[in-house]
């Protein structure tokens, strides 16, 4: 009891801490699950896409550090050119290979993620690279006695935004309601009559862009570097696994709950040799538990 | 020139051989019934021509232009709907929303629509207390409904219907026959794969039989009900 009462602060603000952790991890595992459960592709290129949205923020946020307008900038900005980047790649290759088997398909966005990181080092070499938040973001806020970095508050405050952005076009437009009928079955939807090659190509370019925003977020917080991808794609990998193949529910579920798992590790000298493990440890659980995820539906 | 020209068709799954030579003529405004045993193909030939199993030889002309080798979305928004067999609503999704995947026009250009939702409703008047419900919680027989009705709201001129009879209790058949003989009556025209012959009886105009994969059999309805050694040969079990 002792030990809870004196460690109230640090815990509540490691609770926050790890649910910025998850809103960056959802945002990214989001895009994953969209894709996969609509094509059925596994984009290993998604780490990828997410790297080149920190470069290209970074790149934004360089223009003028610590600007608040460039910053608002690169939000905007890197996303959107992540997002056409993820169209050529959808129109170039992926929409050859959706009738292909897994392996194939597999060893293409595997080819496509090495490819891009390869561009990103040779566009911005392959020593680390970090970029100031903006001036007005640089703070830290006391809670409960315990500094807390305003930037992470911001992240906080668009985890309900994107949320609520994602529910509305998921649940309130045509597009959204066809995506949805799509990870069902969406052989019988082209029966329908509904041009699902295009419902593929659209969700492709915005899981791209949703990469493309979590690499945005996450510049001005850590070192950039052309590795960045790899770890990044397995822990989003992790996250969908948990939650369920596309499930877009499960994904928010498990990427929270990874977030605070590992910040929560942090508070335990025992756990927190372990930190990077978690989360594999976590996924064993469930899949032992329920192999097709916690939220996942049977083949 | 018919509605429907199928010459020849060849569908493989993989490496097996499923159909073999089959052909069929559907004239406008006729319903046509494909009966078989089970295996026999049925299914596989309305796949074929929706295009969700390609044939790999043969000719399908639907209002008298090539279909066969179209992607399934191209050929169903040349006017041909498909109700399939194992009826794959859309659980996730409510029942109206299932109808509304379906509609392809935008809201106001209702004008010249043969089906819309407040019509499919009158014709399946069972499915409008359940519309704000997921689809995946409805019977049976209301996600049969829901199928045809789904297919319907896209204004086909051609409608696949494949075995909408099996699993269904006794009086659920018996309605949905009525909705089927009230759909014919609007001048739409039907394939229908069966193997009760009670329900497509006083329903189908003409009749065709596979056996393996090769059409043994056709004529019109009434030479059919007559021949009893053909039923005998072709579909009892
Ligand atoms: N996906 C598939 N892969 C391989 N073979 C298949 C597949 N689907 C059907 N078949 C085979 O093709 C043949 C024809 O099947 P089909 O489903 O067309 O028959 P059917 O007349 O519709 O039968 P039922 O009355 O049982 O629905 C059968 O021998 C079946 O085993
Ligand atoms: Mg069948």
């Amino acid at each position: 009891m002792d030990w809870l009462a004196e460690n109230t602060p640090r815990i509540v603000v490691q609770l926050l801490s790890g649910l910025s952790v998850g809103v960056l991890l959802f945002l990214v595992s989001s895009g994953l699950s969209l894709i996969f459960g609509v094509s059925r592709v596994v984009n290993f290129a998604h780490g990828a896409l997410y790297m080149v949205g920190a470069y290209l923020a970074y790149t934004i946020m360089r223009l003028a550090p610590g600007s608040g307008p460039y910053f608002w900038l690169a939000l905007l900005g890197a996303p959107l050119g992540v997002a056409l980047l993820g169209l050529l790649v959808e129109v170039l290759f992926l929409r050859r290979i959706y009738q292909a088997e897994h392996i194939y398909q597999l060893l293409l966005t595997i080819a496509i993620a090495f490819i891009i990181g390869d561009t990103v080092r040779t566009i911005w070499g392959a020593e680390n690279r970090s970029v100031t938040r903006p001036d007005f973001l640089t703070a830290t806020i006391p809670i409960l006695g315990q500094a807390f970095p305003s930037y992470n508050l911001v992240i906080l405050g668009l985890g309900p935004v994107v949320l609520g952005a994602l529910w509305w076009v998921f649940y309130r437009t045509r597009w959204g309601m066809l995506v949805r009928a799509a990870t069902w079955d969406r052989d019988m939807l082209g029966a329908l009559g509904v041009n699902t090659p295009l419902v593929y190509s659209t969700v492709f370019v915005f899981g791209a862009w949703l990469a493309g925003l979590g690499g945005a977020l996450v510049a001005p917080i850590q070192g950039l570097s052309p590795g960045m991808d790899a770890s990044v794609i397995i822990l989003a990998f992790v996250a969908v696994v948990i939650g369920g193949l596309g499930s877009f529910f499960g994904t928010l579920v498990s990427a929270v709950v990874i977030g605070e798992v590992q910040a929560l590790a942090v508070l335990n000298p025992f756990l927190r040799q372990y930190d990077l493990v978690l989360p594999f440890a976590l996924m064993a659980l469930v899949l032992i538990v329920k192999p097709v995820g916690l939220f996942g539906r049977p083949e | 020139m018919a509605l429907l020209e199928v010459e020849r068709l060849n569908t493989f799954y993989g490496q097996s051989h499923i159909l073999f030579d089959v052909s069929l003529v559907v004239d406008k405004g006729e319903v046509v019934c494909l009966l078989g045993r089970n295996g026999a193909g049925k299914s596989t030939t309305l796949k074929s021509i929706i295009g969700l199993v390609p044939p790999r030889w043969g000719s399908i002309r639907f209002k008298g232009q090539e279909i066969a080798g179209l992607p399934p979305y191209r050929i169903a928004r040349m006017g041909i709907g498909y109700v399939p067999e194992e009826r794959r609503i859309f659980a996730n999704l409510s029942v109206r929303e299932n109808l509304e995947v379906a509609c392809r026009l935008t809201p106001g250009e209702g004008n010249g629509r043969r089906w819309d939702m407040e019509r499919v409703l009158a014709l399946f008047p069972r499915l409008r207390p359940f519309l704000e419900r997921r689809a995946g919680t409805l019977s049976g027989g209301e996600q049969q409904m829901l199928t045809i009705a789904r297919t319907l709201m896209t204004n086909p001129d051609l409608l696949l219907l494949d075995e909408p009879s099996e699993g269904l209790a006794p009086v659920v058949v018996q309605a949905l026959k009525e909705q089927l003989l009230r759909l014919k009556e609007t001048g739409l025209t039907i394939i229908l794969a069966e193997q009760n012959v009670r329900f497509v009886s006083g329903l189908g105009d003409r009749v065709y039989i596979l056996e393996k994969g090769h059409i043994r059999y056709q004529a019109p309805m009434e030479r059919f009900l007559a021949d009893e050694a053909v039923r005998m040969a072709y579909l009892a079990v």
